[in-house]
């Protein structure tokens, strides 16, 4: 009897090799290749008057140097603008290398492709650029005066106008017998990968096909690009994702400028190219996301259930929407959460600014609209004197009533219904969690103490698993071994241990037989990418349905060979069996061998697929008309919609009531993502979703001066925590499966980040007393707060 | 013009390797790209994130705020000299992967050598401490819990079965 892996604990199949050294991340690729540097623009709006590049070519080791004017064609030409979008109404897309212009600090400008990377910089020190400064627009503010414009063609520097509506909001509004405004903002962060991009690539000139390794999120995205770029058939071009040292959103951008230049180069020099973005370059040259202006306009009954929900917001999509608007998009409908207001209207403005461009990380949008989403809960609860859960779950989406179809489209162009889940029970859960009830008592003894001390509510719902789809194909070798291929990459969410869970369950093997490829276009051409927590509901689905046309073909194969019914069979361990006759049986491997008629024997194995082997019917062809040699299969999973994941976290924290340092004391999770493949790796993920979304809600900003400098680009600055601003996190799990997929699994990657920031906005709101508007917050704001407060209630007070 | 070079040996897991560099070779470029040890990882280039953490004669040390040519007369230890098989970890290595303490595995060769290093000085720590004892470290995944249950059950390890000191020998290369 084989133990079932699906749910099981399972430890690690990538570990051992990742904790001995022997991980294959980009930069350990390619020792002899050569390497690059760029020139990046300093400013973040100029044109471009003359480059000279003379003095770089001195620089002993130097092999190329390439300005946008050397690039031919399609390489030349604007990226691609991967998600267009009816209401993107003025999209615009950057170049490989600047052309004429520059639109932020840190666009590619000049690549210099040299012996190693020092020479490559040093030539890169050599270039003279001459540059005519233009006014830089920074911040949402600057972008919405429009006193100057990042893109002429841009009126307004509003790239996308998008307004989404169900119900009467007006005639709710003006009726509803409370109305309340709020007005809030949340600032950038990034995803902030340890390892940044990378690419290398290597064109065999004898075979005329280049070999892309790339730290992406998708490897097929990297290659169709390419492809299409560099005029070659797709059949001439495989990218492969080696290792990838975390991505949480900013490698599913794609192409980079260097994923188009780098293999560019390699085929024009009959050369292997490296190039490995460094910390700079990817603070200032990858992606940012969050930064947010929102208006919420909010009417509610007596007992705070909300009859109108108005939503304006003002989002920040840097200099360049090669990613369309997926991230406000994701917040208009996002924002809903668990929540069912009488009537919703969202309206966006998506703005060019001097800056970053803007693409998805962790959370992609959501966290902006549970912020303003659970400001607003807070607020209704506050203005009512009603406890803020029980608001909550007045205005909750209840059991009975999924699916629940929210009447507006969601980020995948498909309704935005959500399948499952049950929020009052979440509920329930989280305060039996965090001692909901007991922290009025804790609050009091804490106060005697001296101290004080807040308590924080945030609840989500994310669509995870959104299509269009991915594959699974498995092999059965001979010796028994279990080939998984999917095309979606991996990051560092234990693909390679998750998906060998189900495929060993599916197929009846043991786990260790099995082995997963993920990100080779060579072994998955067909693929879209990691993103929207889709891993494990895609590819898993994937591979479970893959393993079951394999199972199909293995039973159908031993059925001849033991002359019993295909019904009365059953795989277990790797061993076909006749179901209450064990001892009549045949291995997979002896099957994986009568699969594949052969008339050359390799080995020992081989000799029983020979056409001398044994008896056969001379009537039938070898190889049935219905049939393919080998015992392998492949099938794709393509659902209808996303599948909708949920939770709420709560957290306790306590603000020191002299410096007003922020520190969390508790930090409580309930995640419901359906039937969890591998707990274990649901509750990484859930950490270090919660630690990220810390950073965003306590320390991580991007700050840029008004000339568009990004001031913190590094990790001195921009303050990342480490394991001493982290909370302890305490989880606890809802199963309500997804009726959508063959699984029952939701999406987990994204969920510990999304209501982070509101969680903590809560609690320090909780704690001080006044109303908590922008994240994220540090002690001095907090500081400076608390003054201001004090200020206008001193007023208020000798008033007369 | 051409860079000059020097010439050093430096012991690398107790190997010495004979090798020409400029001066301004960082030691984490001159493990990884000159001897292809690249176990060790580059993730900020300036000494905060902890990444690259090797150990010279014992002592955490940052390889990218180091140069290759200070490293002669020193003992050099990189992740692959705790263990470069998996029949040959190190209790942290091993209680990385019972405790799901990494998943990129990016920054985790920097938390090795680094928690190395602390337990063979401070073989009983608490939770608190352990926490404390990691926090020079950046890693962008796990939240770092399981890794301060990874460096606990280490040391557990360790005491349940002390560790015939995995070092290599003499080699040249």
């Amino acid at each position: 009897m084989s133990t079932r892996q699906f749910g099981a604990p399972v430890q690690r199949r990538e570990d051992p090799r990742l904790v001995t050294g022997n991980g294959r991340y980009l930069d350990d690729l390619g020792h002899t290749a050569y390497e690059c540097a760029f020139l990046r623009s300093p400013h973040a709006h100029a044109r471009i008057v003359d480059i000279d590049i003379a003095d770089a070519f001195e620089v002993d080791g130097v092999v190329a140097i390439y300005l946008h004017e050397d690039l031919p064609g399609a390489v030349g030409e604007p990226l691609p603008l991967l998600i267009p979008h009816p209401a993107l109404i003025a999209p615009r897309t950057g170049y490989c290398l600047a052309k004429d212009e520059v639109n932020h600090v840190g666009e590619a400008v000049v690549m210099v492709v040299a012996r190693d990377r020092y020479v490559a910089e040093d030539a890169v020190a050599r270039i003279q650029v001459e540059w005519s400064p233009l006014p830089a627009v920074v911040g949402l503010e600057r972008a919405r005066e429009a006193a100057h414009l990042v893109h002429e063609e841009a009126a307004g520097n509003i790239s996308a106008h998008l307004l989404q509506s169900v119900g009467d909001v007006d005639a709710a509004l003006a009726s509803a017998p409370h109305r309340l405004t709020l007005d809030l903002s949340i600032e950038r962060s990034a995803c902030m990968p340890m390892e940044g991009k990378g690419v290398y690539a290597r064109w065999d000139a004898q075979d005329e096909k280049l070999r892309i390794y790339s730290s992406t999120q998708t490897s097929t995205g990297v290659r169709a690009a390419v492809a299409a770029k560099l005029g070659l058939p797709l059949a001439k071009v495989e990218c492969i994702a080696p290792d990838i040292g975390g991505g949480f959103g900013a490698k599913i951008m794609h192409p980079w400028p260097e994923e188009v230049l780098i293999p560019w180069a390699a085929r024009l020099l009959g050369h292997d190219v490296k190039w490995t973005e460094d910390r700079r370059e990817h603070f200032i040259s990858s992606s940012h996301e969050r930064g947010q202006l929102q208006q919420v306009e909010v009417g509610f009954d007596d007992e705070g259930r909300i009859l109108a929900l108005d939503v304006k917001f003002w989002h920040d999509n840097g200099s360049y929407t090669p990613y369309g608007i997926i991230v406000p998009i994701i917040t208009s409908t996002q924002l809903l959460g668990p929540y069912k207001p009488r009537s919703y209207r969202v309206e966006f403005w998506s703005m060019y600014t001097n800056t970053v461009l803007v693409t998805p990380y962790r959370g992609a949008g959501r966290p902006q609209g549970c912020f303003a989403m659970e400001r607003t809960m807070d607020a209704i609860a506050a203005q009512l004197g009603i406890d803020r859960a029980e608001v909550r779950s007045r205005n909750f989406i209840l059991p009975q009533e999924m699916p629940y179809d929210h009447g507006l489209m969601f980020q995948d162009g498909r309704p935005l219904k959500y399948d499952s889940g049950d929020f009052p029970a979440s509920l329930a859960k989280l305060k039996a969690l965090v001692g909901w009830d007991d922290f009025a008592a804790y609050r009091e003894q804490a106060a005697a103490e001296g101290r004080r001390v807040g308590l924080g509510i945030g609840c989500y719902v994310e669509g995870t698993g959104v299509g269009p789809y991915e594959g699974g194909h498995i092999q059965v070798e001979t010796n028994g071994r279990v080939n998984v291929a999917t095309g979606l990459t991996t990051q560092g969410q234990g693909h390679q241990t998750i998906l060998a869970q189900i495929v060993a369950d599916e197929l009846g093997v043991p786990l260790d037989d099995v082995h997963v490829t993920t990100g080779d276009t060579r072994r998955m051409a067909y693929a879209v990418g990691t993103f929207a927590s889709r891993g494990a509901v895609m590819s898993g689905n994937a591979v479970a349905l893959a393993a079951r046309v394999v199972r199909a073909k293995a039973l159908r194969i031993a059925a001849e060979a033991l002359e019993v019914s295909a019904d009365d069979l059953d795989i277990a361990d790797g061993i076909i069996s006749v179901k209450g006759a064990p001892d009549t049986r045949i291995a997979l491997s002896t099957v994986a061998v009568l699969s594949n008629p052969l008339r050359y024997a390799f080995d020992e194995s081989a000799k029983a697929a020979t056409q001398f082997a044994g008896t056969f019917d001379p009537d039938k062809p070898p190889i049935a008309d219905d049939e393919e040699p080998g015992l392998e299969g492949q099938d794709f999973y393509s659902p209808t919609q996303a599948t909708f994941a949920n939770g709420m976290h709560a957290a306790i924290v306590e603000t020191d009531p002299v410096t007003a340092e922020i520190t969390i004391l508790r930090y409580c999770v309930i995640h419901d993502c359906g039937m969890m493949v591998n707990p274990m790796i649901v509750e990484g993920q859930v950490h270090g979703g919660v630690a990220q979304g810390v950073g965003g809600a306590l320390y991580e900003r991007m700050f840029y001066d008004e000339s568009g400098q990004l001031m913190n680009a590094s990790f001195m600055d921009f303050l990342i925590p480490y394991a001493s601003e982290v909370p302890h996190v305490e989880t606890d799990h809802l199963e309500t499966p997804s009726p959508l997929n063959p699984l029952g699994i939701k999406g987990a990657g994204e969920a510990g980040t999304i209501p982070v920031t509101a969680v903590i906005a809560s609690a320090i709101e909780d704690a001080e007393g006044f109303p908590i508007r922008s994240m994220p917050i540090n002690p001095s704001e907090l500081w400076a707060l608390r003054r201001e407060h004090s200020q206008a209630s001193a007023t208020k007070e000798s008033a007369p | 013009m051409t860079e000059e070079t020097y010439a050093i040996a430096v012991t690398v897991n107790g190997v010495v390797y004979h090798r020409s560099v400029p001066g301004r070779r960082l030691l984490s470029d001159f493990l990884r790209h000159d001897l292809e040890l690249t176990g060790t990882h580059v993730g900020c280039e300036h000494g905060v994130c902890g990444a690259c953490t090797v150990l010279v004669d014992g002592e955490p040390m940052r390889s990218c705020l180091m140069f290759a040519v200070s490293a002669p007369g020193h003992e050099i230890t990189t992740v692959e000299g705790l263990g470069n098989t998996p029949e040959a970890m190190n209790p942290v290595q091993q209680a990385f992967i019972e405790c799901h303490g990494l998943q990129c595995g990016f920054c985790t060769p920097g938390f090795l050598t680094t928690i190395t290093a602390y337990l063979r000085d401070h073989p009983d720590p608490t939770s608190a401490e352990a926490r404390e004892a990691i926090s020079g470290n950046l890693c962008r995944c796990t939240g770092y819990q399981n890794i301060v249950k990874a460096v606990l059950r280490a040391a557990e390890i360790a005491r349940e079965a002390p560790a015939a000191a995995s070092t290599s020998g003499g080699a040249s290369a």
